[in-house]
């Protein structure tokens, strides 16, 4: 502002009034900028020591199981999944992800769900990532999207780790299913990327669930807990006879049919409900995610 | 409202328009506009909230109506109108728990109003935060970080959040942020490893990883050594002289009266003053004349015949409250008088009584 033009007595225009803001840069498109933020949200998961060594954990449990079957030598002919291990190391994951599915891939669901939302109010980070501003609807959604892919990756390590060490310690080839038709191991592969999706599915229910009650507190410890106690909670009841009424609808019920992925030919049936399931898991929770974080205070 | 330029304290009223060329320490001359029609828009016919959105459209930064907040049945901000002109270094008074840091998160959309309006950057909010926000930069109530990144990755993280960042600019982005606030030689540090002025350094920086039209900064300074704070009182003359409006909250009144050229103070829940730092300190505690003497008696005895107001002896001599009596006819009188002068001084309140005065002497926190 010269002096010249406020000597004039007139009020200064400042060049702000004309255009009331500036015009910013152009935004990057919802997809790409999630994307980017989503990429931003795994490396924190997996950049974290303790999810690390959550990993480690998991990818133990099928080399337990390689290792011993390897050193009791036994191949008695028996039924059932775990005699076929002892033929063919395909069946080392398939076991891995059948005994981690009780509890170890729901916990570390239910870990990175309390991380999600109320891990980073606790931080105090989230009103940080709000002013950015990401738009909570896009936090929440990449947020989701990040415990889907650790759930995926989660099930990928199992099956992956048991695929590798029962294929070192077993061997791989044709594979003998329990109907007892061979088909070759390429379509064994395909079959476990089946089961792999499958079970991605069921735990993006169980995500959905831990989502939402990470949007309940503050605290990522009460939040992982109460999803833990939800998922162990559901095998529990599922366990319970008398109440079979019930089991329909509870969410781990239909998760070990991805075993009917090594049937000849592939049952579908109850995998096609099972998802139907998951998925209404999904929807239900997701939107009473949405409901509770969309008008939530941030205070922390 | 009263006309642009009378000087008085808006006490929870309506927001005020500064009068022109009251800020001598401005920059750049941008509030020239702040006068705001004041020579040409009849401003005192307005009624009161006559135009509820569109009082300081354009002119001001931060504008809000009848803002409350209640948590259960307690308002921790009740009712305010803050005005925060464009272009101003605006200091937000209070003592802790008087609804500074619960109103600045509702200018940022973090909580919901119970009641009343917010306009930013000529906006409204919550609803206007997307276009707004990107626009704001802000450090609320300290920092905070993940504890096991670096300061970098943790700038990066919030970098990638942003629709309005260039990904491809990022690190240059981060690193001038980082060097701005001089933490760019413990970039690579974690973040539970820095130090408390460090961390408020960081938060500092990601306030500033995009140009920014204005900063909402609470308690800047807390943390920080004595460098350090100087430094963020450089960096905010600097925004400021960039054009950028800054919202500063702080408890430290000196910090304030050096860097602010406009005041809101608030007491549990409400805005008993605001205006330009000028207008809030004249209109608050007076200036006091003090006569260094040995002759007391004699002394007060003519300041109480010139019409002194509260007229005290002190251990060096009187004082009293001139009220309008100009202090060379006090001079005049006590030597008239033979009043033996040794010294003799018109105060100004500091802030800090103006504020004490404003806010009340207890210690307590309020609510």
């Amino acid at each position: 502002m010269s002096a010249a033009e406020a000597g004039t007595g007139l009020p200064v225009q400042h060049p702000r009034d004309d255009a009331a803001l500036p015009a910013l840069p152009r935004p990057a498109g919802v997809l790409a900028a999630s994307w980017r933020l989503l990429r931003s949200e795994l490396r924190l998961i997996l950049g974290r020591r303790r999810n690390q060594a959550g990993l480690v954990v998991l990818a133990a449990v099928p080399v337990i199981i390689a290792i011993a079957i390897r050193a009791s030598g036994t191949d008695d002919g028996g039924e059932g999944l775990i005699s076929s291990v002892t033929s063919n190391g395909i069946f080392v994951a398939l076991t891995a992800l059948t005994v981690e599915l009780a509890l170890f891939l729901p916990l570390a669901v239910a870990v990175l769900s309390g991380d999600s939302i109320a891990g980073e109010a606790n931080l105090g980070t989230l009103r940080g990532l709000l002013t950015v501003p990401v738009s909570r609807a896009r936090l929440l959604a990449v947020k989701y999207a990040a415990l889907v892919v650790g759930a995926l990756i989660g099930v990928l390590v199992v099956a992956g780790t048991g695929l590798l060490v029962g294929g070192a310690l077993l061997g791989l080839g044709p594979t003998t299913l329990l109907s007892g038709t061979q088909i070759s191991l390429a379509e064994a592969l395909l079959r476990l990327g089946i089961v792999v999706a499958y079970l991605t599915v069921g735990l993006a229910g169980l995500a959905a669930i831990g989502l939402f009650i990470s949007t309940l507190t503050e605290q990522p410890i009460a939040a992982m807990i109460t999803t833990t106690v939800v998922a162990t909670g559901m095998w529990i009841l599922n366990a319970i006879p008398q109440i079979a009424w019930l089991h329909p609808w509870l969410l781990v019920n239909r998760w070990q049919a991805f075993a009917d992925a090594f049937r000849d030919p592939v049952f579908w049936d109850t995998m096609r409900t099972g998802l139907l399931v998951d998925l209404g898991y999904a929807v239900v929770f997701g939107a009473l995610a949405w409901a509770r974080f969309g008008t939530k205070d941030v205070t922390s | 409202m009263t006309g642009a330029g009378a000087g008085a304290v808006s006490t929870g009223g309506e927001p005020r328009r500064r009068p022109a060329g009251a800020l001598g320490n401005q920059p750049g001359g941008t509030l020239g506009t702040q006068a705001g029609g004041g020579p040409s828009t009849p401003l005192a016919t307005q009624g009161p909230r006559a135009t509820p959105a569109s009082p300081g459209a354009g002119t001001h930064a931060v504008v809000t109506h009848g803002l409350v907040k209640r948590f259960g049945d307690r308002a921790a901000v009740d009712g305010i109108d803050l005005a925060v002109p464009r272009g101003a270094v605006y200091g937000f008074l209070g003592p802790n728990g008087s609804g500074k840091t619960t109103t600045i998160r509702m200018l940022l959309g973090l909580i919901l109003p119970s009641a009343g309006d917010i306009t930013l950057l000529d906006r409204r909010m919550p609803e206007g935060s997307g276009a707004v926000l990107p626009r704001v930069g802000s450090l609320v109530e300290g920092p905070a970080f993940h504890p096991y990144l670096s300061g970098r990755a943790n700038l990066a993280r919030l970098d990638a959040a942003d629709r309005f960042a260039d990904r491809r600019t990022a690190a240059r982005r981060i690193d001038a942020a980082l060097d701005r606030v001089g933490l760019l030689a413990a970039a690579r540090k974690r973040y539970r490893a820095y130090s408390l002025g460090m961390r408020q350094r960081l938060g500092l920086a990601a306030a500033l990883l995009a140009p920014r039209d204005l900063l909402v900064l609470d308690e800047p300074t807390n943390g920080l050594d004595p460098q350090g704070t100087r430094e963020v009182r450089h960096l905010v003359g600097s925004l400021a002289a960039d054009g950028a409006t800054v919202l500063v909250s702080s408890h430290l009144l000196s910090e304030v009266e050096q860097m602010c050229s406009h005041v809101g103070v608030m007491r549990e829940g409400r805005l008993v003053a605001q205006g330009t730092v000028a207008e809030v300190r004249s209109a608050g505690a007076q200036a006091t004349a003090v006569v260094e003497t040995a002759d007391v008696t004699a002394a007060a005895e003519v300041l109480q015949r010139m019409g002194l107001a509260g007229v005290a002896v002190t251990p060096t001599g009187v004082r009293g409250v001139p009220d309008g009596v100009p202090p060379e006819a006090i001079v005049a009188a006590l030597v008239t008088a033979g009043v033996g002068v040794r010294g003799f001084t018109v105060a100004s309140p500091s802030l800090e009584d103006l504020f004490v005065s404003l806010t009340g002497e207890g210690f307590d926190v309020s609510g």
